[in-house]
């Protein structure tokens, strides 16, 4: 059982979203079930900073040694903020996924998307696995 | 539902990722993939491959039959020796690659890829139907594993008291191993030097905790099928499905010296590879080195200026080059100018004499 942690929101896409609460910017990463399931990350593409998004929209990629994967902005509004450490050193997907792994940050606007729970995706990645 | 190897419940207590693999529930990764790769390359990795399918001809015409299934001449092998070859179809289609082993004056074992065996049974005892031999497909009775690495030795041989240093490369030497009847094998498919193990289902599970255990002080590491086939690429050898298929012959391949017209009679395959064997091929198979980070993939199309050139057919991040690598059928005569469309973009690569790896002797 991968770690999910209860204080973030979670897309069906196994993406976290935290700082949802206070309403302006959110960050956005994969979830350790995800960086689990592609194995080692050799690769991340991110969006542009200053670039603008709508809630869904394919964002950037994830490569690892087997598969790609699309990253998703989880909600609308402008990209303001890109992890380029992580770009430089893709493995920390893998050691810190809601950590030093986060990928971008959204400046929100309009209402976002349904998110999901912890305790929602704890249930959709039970199923999947 | 994927059938499990004798190993299964070692793999489940060591944590790996599991996957289906050609019906096979195989493990896919035990921790890092590119930590695995790399034990390989510098120590030593440990593989189950136990997928793989194991058909026995037994026979004083056994050799004889083989020469008309196969396109190799496997009568002319020596005991103890092994051989790479082919199946072909009666088009010169490759239905599987194969290793042979000769382990008597009239004994054989075919060894076929885990997607193909029960094909390659099936036609192995439609073909040898008018010689004197008996064909057994023991695939179920068998379980496969690899040491492999610069290390693989030293590990055996605390093992083992087979001579070792007299095995060759594409050798096999039926022995005793942590006190269980073994095949060992000098072959493999990561371009390292290696040993491959056939046991009986049985030892499998104690074998493989006689050899982790041996190996390490060396930096032994359990590895997965991800990491066999990054190292596999490197290495410059195909994977049937990717760069060998029904619809490509061996000289498409690039494979055309393990066809042996030159031995006697009539074979599977003899007209109609006879027939093509001159042809200046349409495309060869290459290697591609990306410029950029992102990875070429199996089936991703090659292009120049825009127009296709060629397919990818097995794609990889490299662990030892640092950069993304692919195999590729590419044009003849194409080899400036070429990209990879990556979904969309055209990502360049620079073209490159296979393999990428070879080990330094």
């Amino acid at each position: 059982m991968s770690n999910i942690p209860d204080e973030l929101s979670y897309t069906k896409e196994h993406e976290w979203v935290a700082g949802l609460d206070d309403g302006l910017t959110v960050t956005v990463g994969i979830t350790a079930y995800a960086a689990e399931a592609l194995g080692d990350v050799v690769y991340v593409q991110l969006p542009d900073v200053g670039s603008n998004v709508e809630g869904g929209d394919s964002v950037g990629e994830v490569e690892s040694t087997k598969s790609v994967s699309e990253i998703y902005s989880p909600v609308g509004g402008e990209i303001v903020e890109i992890n380029q450490a992580v770009a430089d050193d893709p493995s920390l997907v893998n050691s810190d996924p809601y950590g030093e792994g986060w990928m971008f940050r959204v400046r929100v606007e309009g209402d976002p998307r349904d998110l999901l729970s912890a305790e929602e995706y704890a249930g959709l990645t039970s199923g999947e696995s | 539902m994927s059938r499990p190897t004798p190993l299964r419940d070692v793999h489940e207590s060591l944590g790996a990722t599991l996957t289906d693999f050609a019906g096979w529930l195989m493990p896919l990764r035990y921790g890092s993939e590119s930590a695995e790769h790399n034990a390989v390359r510098q120590a030593a990795g440990l593989f189950d491959l136990s997928h793989m399918g194991e058909i026995f001809l037994t026979g004083p015409q056994a050799g004889q039959a083989l020469d008309y299934a196969l396109v190799g001449h496997l009568s002319a092998l020596t005991p103890g020796r092994a051989r790479y070859t082919m199946i072909v179809n009666g088009q010169g289609g490759v239905l599987d690659d194969l290793i042979v082993y000769r382990l008597g004056d009239e004994e054989f074992m075919v060894v076929a890829n885990a997607s193909n065996y029960e094909k390659v049974g099936n036609e192995l005892k439609e073909r040898a139907k008018a010689y004197n031999v008996v064909v057994d497909d023991r695939s179920d009775q068998y379980a496969l594993i690899a040491v492999q690495g610069p290390r693989s030795q030293e590990i055996l041989a605390t093992l083992t008291g087979a001579d070792l240093d007299g095995l060759k490369y594409y050798a096999g030497l039926p022995s005793v191993v942590d006190g269980r009847q073994a095949l060992i094998a000098r072959t493999g498919y990561t371009g390292e030097d290696g040993f491959e193990l056939f046991v009986a289902n049985e030892d499998a599970a104690p074998l493989w905790h006689a050899l982790m255990a041996a190996g390490e002080p060396y930096g032994i590491k359990p590895a997965g099928l991800s990491s066999r086939d990054t190292l596999r690429l490197e290495a410059g050898m195909p994977l049937y499905g990717n760069e060998l298929s029904v619809e490509l012959t061996p000289f498409d391949a690039g494979l055309g010296r393990v066809v042996k017209f030159d031995k006697p009679g009539d074979f599977v395959g003899r007209s109609a590879l006879e027939a093509v064997k001159d042809d200046p091929p349409r495309r060869r198979l290459v290697g591609l080195v990306a410029r950029g980070r992102r990875v070429p993939r199996h089936g991703y199309p090659v292009t120049k200026d825009g127009a296709v050139v060629g397919e990818v057919t097995s794609g990889a991040p490299s662990q030892t080059l640092g950069k993304p690598i692919a195999m590729a059928y590419v044009d003849t005569g194409v080899e400036e100018g070429l990209a990879v469309d990556i979904r969309g973009s055209q990502e360049p690569m620079d073209l490159v004499e296979l393999p990428f790896y070879r080990r330094k002797k």
